[in-house]
């Protein structure tokens, strides 16, 4: 087996094991949702509610200003 | 200027009575509480207030969107012109002739109209989505304004070399080395600013539009890299030639494979990617509705970062190229209609119970239109990457057809519709004129189905003309035959350039229009543009 069969063989088995990770993905997706362990779709109203003083979807605790307010 | 005023308004209080003694120490204490209570609330009020996005950078690379956008289509018109009266090559010397120009047009409208058309929507949604100014950081302030200035610098140099005839001779990788280096610095800057942003963010999930935009910066770095790794001669020879001119690390079919592994995905991850962080972001905003799935938006990106890395090969198709990679970028490329599609189709149903809008919004129609021609780009590309239809279709004019769908169509809609969104936010006045903007919508589309029919009929003639032989084996047509047999739709093509260029026109006489002479908005719209 030279080289170049086996840099086709190396091809198709990680293609077929990035696949199987790609679909075990979308399961999780679908199945923690329907658990009720996340709610992906909240994210889409970050573009609506865009304004710099609107609350955010999530705060992010890291933030500076953030952690002021919480520390009040 | 407000200091000053400040303390104009504060002496003047505190002394303009004419009987006012300074000794009157009790009187001396009411006068400044009364300037505290006026003065403090209302800077804190304003400090509160003024607490907004800061559009002071992608304001100035709108300019140059504007800009390069009108220079790339105008050697766009002209070189399809070229194309269909030769007479044109001889306008203005060595300067004007088509392989001169080809190489300026490509390079403009990529890295002058579409990459300033990336940063400018960066620089004004990424604010918005992660719910944090420029304006609170000094320091990020003055890296966007800094990597605007040493884009500009870039773009010139590269303009003014390509004209000179300096190139690697790489497709959609023609700037030589010391520009290379140059657009390393301002992609890094870049990076700066949107790690600097997302950094400070208050908004702890990061919305689709950056991921995209993310991986536009981590794409383009990585592939821009590997592709222009070369030798400066000059140096290399202690001496020789043009300090201008460089060579290739890699030789041969390595070569090429690299070039197209980059070539490939700069459509990727410059006409793509960052165009449908575009679109995640502006189409939910201006129409008011939240994207279809986020789900799907999740499977689609990883999908599209997945496959399209890969696809690259199908340039090299019946080259020199190992048979298994050939295929391997045969398969990829139809497999990327599942990804492209599963954003277009977002996108569309994103509209859902809300089509009224198309027919009310002119900007809403941009967009649709958009995302529909992204649709049709991204099936026509995998038809073409078939080996046995690319044996027709590969050198022929169904190539630029097909780019064409996906530059006029896709990502030139969608910047201009986008910086339409943005010209209300960023100036505080109503888009300029409605009808103009209509106008343009269809002289546009005109254009581009003007342009990919022409070129559709003419790549499928040239590439059966070029395969045709007789009963003995002879080629029944030479290379002038075919040249003769595709004027007409050359001339289309030319007359096509026309329309969208003159629509451009329009657009940037719209957006002049709105940034000058517009009314004025007392507050910023939260969805649907204002337009008279």
């Amino acid at each position: 087996m030279d080289i170049r069969e086996l840099q086709g063989y190396a091809s198709f088995f990680m293609t077929i094991f990035l696949v199987v990770i790609l679909y075990s993905y979308i399961i999780y997706l679908y199945r923690s949702e329907k658990k009720g362990e996340k709610d992906y779709e909240k994210y889409g109203n970050i573009a609506l509610d865009d304004e710099i003083d609107s609350p955010p979807i999530e705060r992010n605790p890291k933030n500076q200003s953030e952690k002021k307010e919480l520390n009040k | 200027m407000k200091q000053i005023v400040i303390l104009f308004v504060f002496l003047s209080i505190i002394f303009i009575e004419k009987d006012y003694n300074i000794l009157d120490i009790n009187n001396f204490w009411l006068r400044i509480k009364i300037i505290n209570i006026i003065f403090y609330k209302g800077v804190c009020m304003q400090s509160h207030a003024a607490l907004e996005y800061d559009y002071s950078v992608a304001k100035l690379f709108t300019y140059t969107t504007i800009l390069f956008g009108f220079l790339g289509m105008l050697i766009g018109t002209l070189i399809a012109a070229q194309l269909a009266f030769p007479e044109l090559n001889y306008l203005m010397g060595e300067y004007g002739t088509f392989s001169r120009l080809r190489p300026l047009h490509t390079n403009i409208v990529i890295y002058g109209f579409t990459v300033s058309g990336v940063f400018a929507t960066f620089y004004y949604s990424a604010q918005r989505v992660l719910k944090v100014s420029m304006a609170e950081s000094r320091f990020l302030m003055f890296v966007g304004k800094l990597q605007f200035v040493l884009y500009v610098i870039l773009a010139l140099a590269m303009v003014a070399s390509l004209l000179m005839g300096f190139s690697s001779s790489k497709e959609y990788a023609e700037m030589e080395w010391p520009l290379d280096i140059l657009t390393v610095l301002v992609w890094v800057l870049w990076g700066v600013a949107m790690f600097g942003l997302i950094g400070m963010r208050r908004e702890k999930s990061l919305y689709i539009s950056l991921w995209y935009f993310i991986a536009c910066f981590l794409g383009v770095a990585m592939l821009y890299l590997f592709n222009n790794m070369e030798v400066p001669t000059y140096f290399a020879s202690g001496g020789l030639g043009s300090v201008m001119h460089s060579v290739s690390m890699y030789a041969g079919t390595n070569d090429a494979l690299v070039q197209w592994w980059w070539g490939h995905n700069a459509v990727a991850f410059v006409f793509t990617v960052p165009i449908i962080a575009m679109i995640y972001y502006f189409l939910p905003k201006e129409s008011g509705q939240a994207i279809y799935s986020y789900k799907l938006s999740l499977l689609s990106f990883w999908g599209l970062m997945f496959v399209y890395l890969w696809a690259g090969s199908h340039h090299l198709l019946w080259s020199t190229v190992p048979d298994w990679m050939q295929s391997m970028g045969s398969v990829f490329s139809v497999v990327l209609i599942l990804p492209s599609w599963g954003s277009a189709i977002n996108m569309l149903l994103t509209m859902k119970g809300e089509w009224n809008q198309l027919t009310e919004n002119p900007l809403i129609k941009f967009m649709v239109l958009a995302s529909t021609f992204y649709m049709l780009s991204t099936l026509e590309g995998p038809i073409q990457a078939i080996k046995s239809v690319n044996a027709i279709a590969h050198f022929t004019d169904w190539i630029p057809g097909h780019v064409h769908d996906g530059v006029l169509g896709w990502v030139a809609f969608m910047v201009m519709a986008s910086l339409f969104h943005m010209a209300p936010r960023m100036y505080k006045r109503e888009i300029y004129s409605k009808k103009l903007m209509e106008a343009q919508f269809w002289l546009q589309i005109t254009a581009v189905v003007l342009y990919f029919t022409s070129m559709w009929i003419a790549g499928i003639t040239q590439g059966m003309m070029w395969r045709a032989v007789d009963e003995y084996g002879n080629l029944m047509y030479s290379f002038i035959d075919t040249v003769a047999v595709l004027n007409p739709y050359y001339t289309i093509r030319a007359l096509a350039g026309v329309l969208y260029l003159t629509g451009f026109l329009m657009f940037a006489y719209n957006m002049y229009k709105t940034m000058t002479a517009s009314r004025k908005l007392e507050a910023e719209p939260q969805f649907r543009s204002p337009m008279a």
